[in-house]
């Protein structure tokens, strides 16, 4: 189809327009991040000279190295803990046939119509009756059973010819070696899909760890926000926005890396 | 003993449609055995049972003498190739060929000999580091033979297996896979829904519909005696022509249209006198030179082969089809003298469609054997 | 012959019959081995504190979560006489009021200007799905400042049109609008995405042929893009829905659910009531409700989600 050069340059005003807008609260933290405090108060745009100050002054004044670290190791934990709890429930649903799978499953389905926050209650007392306060498993354990996860890969497993499965059973494989040698390397595209999508949301998951932990030793990125945020009043911007940035750093890069994946897979998922 | 035998084999989903109904079948040592029947018919369905990839709703099959129902195809000493050749995509070619044996567990050494072996007999020794995206069908194809050849299961079943490839290729594989089949002593069961290729491939041949037998024989009976009306029209291409008829004083009438003389002391089984379908095979459609012929009728169609023309006509409600050997110059309208003779003529009961009598002189003429 | 092979048949078929039944359960204690984990987590962490939590509302409970005395249907009755939760509950509808519908439409609008094939129309996408990777904290942040009375933008920009400055996140008549602003930047990304994925999904020789028609792109638009559509706008606003009412991180950041309790949304209020009064039955009885309106807006999607499949 060809288009009209008219059409293109409307097109294209709105375009860019539209994404001034939508990355303008990103693009101007990013600035300030870069900015001393007299700069921000006297409302420049742009940095006048690039300045990693306001960086170094973050990691100094908050223990961030430590919450960073403590988000990375939450974050990986709940993504393998998906992926592994998932991508097994998600096999006994396509490829294993028994009484009772259909119930099984519509229970799964009933999951997603619990909200976390209206478990919360119970949960915080399970975990602090284990002594999981302020442990990694307090803050990952609750996420690993995830009946999306379930949901997408069971999708992906399907797409497997069921011919896959029955030559294995005449060559003699049993069906946790044909998951292990067959069915997870021939899905690998989704188990990826589902582990970026784990992770970010892992990374970025806000309540429950306000609860799960009152350690610094243990607390993870997203809390260390709201306590540099109460920095506000002294009006250090710059530091407060390193911060910010530093933090959203590695979920946009395994968003822009992944977007095409993710897309594919959250509309599948959600869809079929 | 036998391979293979069934014995009242009946399959159906929730209590409901019967899938296959009452199948007895025995299958002999190193014959190459063809399940042939339109889509639908249960033919697969009876191959995935055979494997113990489905269950048996009633029946027993036995191997060798044993009852293998409720065993699990593992171990049931016999290899498979599916439709879609069901490679391991993520596998090469090597890998794929030794999938099975690997599971088994046989020793190293001897996988390897049976894998270069195989390779080389199936001209996969070049593909071997390959994944199945790189191939293309038929090699893809004789990967999954090979596949099936390296486990030396005395039993393989094929599950149309050649209906992924174009008509060409596939004329090339029917006589590879035939060859191979002879050449290892193969006892093969092969499932298609494609007559020539049942008529072309199989020692014997079980014409299955709507989960029943039609009929099982060796091609040639198949197609000489078919043993009723879904056969007759299933096997052979053009398919017999067939008319309603009865049978009046010494005449034949076909379609209310064509009266041809008849000696009724030919035709003994044919007890009744009305309600008779007739077939005739289109070769049997003969030229007469116009005095000697019985029939004439008006050609509506004219299809050149090259080394043979088919003639198409209307017969009452039918379209009848003659197929002539060589090149005949002839125009749609003309009229054609034809010779039509009792001996070749099938007669079936048309109510029940079976068959009542065969054409007379078949061996005569037909089957040459030297 | 026949006789003796059904007689030998006969005794064999009990063996049979046995080990059939048994590969039955051979296998379903495979596929349970195989859902073991998932069932014990959910069990865990999902429907055992459920129950409890349904439990819990009938009671009041000491400091530790322990129930102290049944009460009924008190704790629910009292949600309903209370100023503070219908305020609550106010403030929740609003919020969703403002947010589903904003959401929707700004990112129904970028996903099919981003539809276009044009050249670097890849940066365009990144640029908007770039706030699904923006964590609630980090976007209160940013908006945090944005919002901020003296140096922030907004404001900024107000005074520069001539306009007095807004009291964006202090102010009970801007407070839930705000918040309400900054969620559907946060939303933008994850509902473009999808959007988008549901607009490439459409088979691009339906518009070819419309064009072929001389159907106006307006058209187009209205009768072949957004019925396509649907079942994945469909989707969306569920979600969207579900996330609105679970909205947690952006009130802690941006307002603790001031001024006045006008941005106290419901989890907001749970969490309050939970886990800075101890009073875990009233609590109890608030995620209930909660839970129930979830589920009621699940059932809605699939009962009409069902009707919408068959379109495709």
């Amino acid at each position: 189809m060809t288009m009209s050069v008219k059409r293109k340059v409307l097109l294209y005003l709105l375009l860019t327009l539209t994404a001034c807008i939508v990355f303008a609260p990103t693009f101007i933290a990013l600035m300030m991040s870069f900015m001393t405090s007299q700069e921000i108060m006297t409302g420049q745009i742009i940095p006048s000279s690039l300045s990693f100050e306001n960086y170094l002054e973050v990691f100094q004044r908050f223990p961030l190295m430590r919450y960073l670290l403590n988000s990375l190791v939450a974050s990986l934990l709940i993504m393998l803990g998906q992926l592994i709890v998932a991508s097994l429930s998600a096999y006994a649903f396509v490829f294993i046939d028994f009484k009772g799978r259909d119930l099984i499953f519509f229970i799964f389905i009933a999951t997603m119509m619990v909200p976390f926050e209206a478990s919360i209650i119970p949960n915080f007392h399970t975990i602090r009756d284990l002594n999981w306060i302020n442990s990694y498993q307090g803050l990952a354990v609750p996420f690993f059973a995830m009946a999306f996860g379930t949901f997408l890969l069971r999708q992906n497993f399907k797409q497997i010819p069921k011919e896959l499965k029955e030559a294995s059973e005449i060559a003699g494989i049993g069906d946790f070696k044909f998951f292990l040698t067959v069915v997870l390397p021939v899905a690998k595209t989704s188990l990826l899909t589902l582990a970026v999508y784990g992770f970010l949301t892992s990374w970025n998951m806000y309540l429950w760890p306000l609860l799960a932990t009152t350690d610094d030793r243990y607390r993870t990125v997203q809390f260390g926000l709201r306590q540099l945020q109460s920095q506000e009043q002294l009006n250090e911007w710059g530091i407060i926005m390193a911060g910010a940035i530093i933090v959203v750093i590695p979920t946009l890069i395994l968003l822009f890396l992944g977007q095409k994946k993710l897309q594919q897979g959250l509309t599948e998922g959600a869809l079929k | 003993m036998h391979p293979v035998e069934l014995i009242g084999v009946s399959k159906s989903y929730d209590k409901a449609e019967a899938v296959l109904t009452d199948i007895d079948l025995s299958i002999e040592e190193g014959e190459f055995f063809v399940l042939v029947g339109p889509s639908g018919s249960g033919k697969s369905t009876l191959l995935r049972m055979i494997a113990g990839l489905e269950s048996i709703t009633s029946g027993t099959i036995r191997m060798n003498n044993k009852i293998v129902n409720h065993l699990p195809p593992k171990d049931r000493n016999l290899s498979m190739v599916f439709q879609n050749y069901a490679l391991y995509p993520h596998l090469t070619v090597e890998q794929n060929i030794l999938f099975g044996l690997r599971a088994k567990k046989v020793d190293k050494a001897e996988q390897q000999r049976r894998l270069k072996e195989t390779a080389e007999m199936m001209g996969l020794t070049d593909l071997l580091t390959r994944k199945p995206k790189q191939l293309s069908g038929g090699q893809r194809q004789r990967v999954a033979l090979a596949r099936s050849v390296v486990s030396e299961a005395p039993l393989c079943l094929m599950d149309e297996p050649l209906s992924n490839l174009d008509a060409k290729l596939r004329a090339h594989m029917r006589i590879e896979i035939r060859r191979l089949q002879k050449k290892l002593g193969l006892t093969m069961i092969y499932v298609t829904h494609d007559q020539v290729e049942a008529m072309t491939m199989g020692d014997r041949i079980m014409v299955l519909n709507d989960g029943q037998i039609q009929q099982i024989g060796k091609p040639i009976e198949l197609y000489n005696e078919p043993a009723n009306l879904f056969v007759a029209s299933f096997i052979g291409s053009p398919k017999m022509n067939m008319g309603q008829a009865m049978i009046d004083n010494q005449h034949l009438i076909i379609e209310d249209t064509v009266n041809l003389p008849l000696n009724v002391a030919e035709i003994p089984q044919v007890i009744k006198r009305k309600g008779i379908t007739v077939g005739v095979r289109p070769e049997h459609l003969l030229y007469a030179k116009p005095e000697e012929a019985n029939l004439f009728l008006e050609i509506i169609n004219v299809e050149h082969l090259g080394h043979e023309t088919l003639l198409t006509f209307e017969v009452g409600t039918q379209l009848w089809t003659a197929k002539w050997l060589g090149q005949w110059m002839l125009e749609v309208g003309q009229r054609v003298p034809l010779k039509l003779l009792t001996k070749h003529i099938s007669f079936y009961d048309s109510q029940s469609g079976q068959l009542m009598q065969a054409p007379l002189n078949k061996s005569q003429l037909e089957v040459v054997a030297l | 012959m026949k006789d003796t092979a059904v007689i030998l048949s006969d005794e064999k078929q009990i063996d049979v019959f046995k080990a059939v039944k048994k590969q039955k359960l051979v296998r379903f204690l495979k596929g349970m081995l195989f859902l073991m984990p998932s069932i014990v987590l959910f069990s865990l962490f999902l429907f055992y504190p459920l129950g409890r939590t349904i439990y819990l509302s009938f009671f009041l409970t000491d400091g530790s979560g322990d129930p102290t005395v049944f009460v009924g249907w008190e704790n629910y009755l009292n949600l309903f006489t209370s100023p503070i939760f219908l305020k609550s509950l106010r403030a929740t509808f609003l919020f969703v009021l403002y947010t589903v519908p904003g959401t929707i439409l700004v990112s129904l609008f970028l996903a099919i200007l981003a539809n276009e094939k044009l050249k670097g129309i890849g940066i365009f996408r990144t640029m908007y799905a770039s706030t699904m990777g923006i964590s609630v904290a980090a976007a209160s942040v940013f908006w945090m400042f944005l919002f901020h009375p003296t140096i922030g933008w907004l404001n900024q920009i107000l005074q520069a049109l001539g306009f007095n400055s807004i009291g964006w996140l202090t102010d009970p008549q801007w407070a839930l609008l705000a918040v309400s602003i900054s969620t559907i930047w946060m939303n933008l990304g994850f509902t473009f995405l999808i959007m988008l994925g549901g607009l490439q999904s459409i088979d691009r020789y339906l518009y070819e042929s419309a064009d072929i028609d001389g159907a106006s792109y307006f058209y187009q638009l209205r009768r072949i893009t957004l019925p396509m559509l649907s079942p994945t706008l469909f989707f969306v606003i569920t979600v969207t829905f579900i996330n609105a009412f679970q909205t947690f991180g952006q009130i802690d950041m941006l307002t603790r659910g001031g001024p006045q309790n006008e941005t106290q949304l419901i989890v907001y209020s749970i969490y309050q009531e939970a886990f800075m009064n101890y009073q875990f039955g009233p609590a109890s009885a608030q995620a209930i409700f909660l839970f129930i309106v979830i589920l009621l807006l699940t059932l809605i999607q699939f009962k009409l989600g069902e009707r919408k499949v068959h379109y495709q």
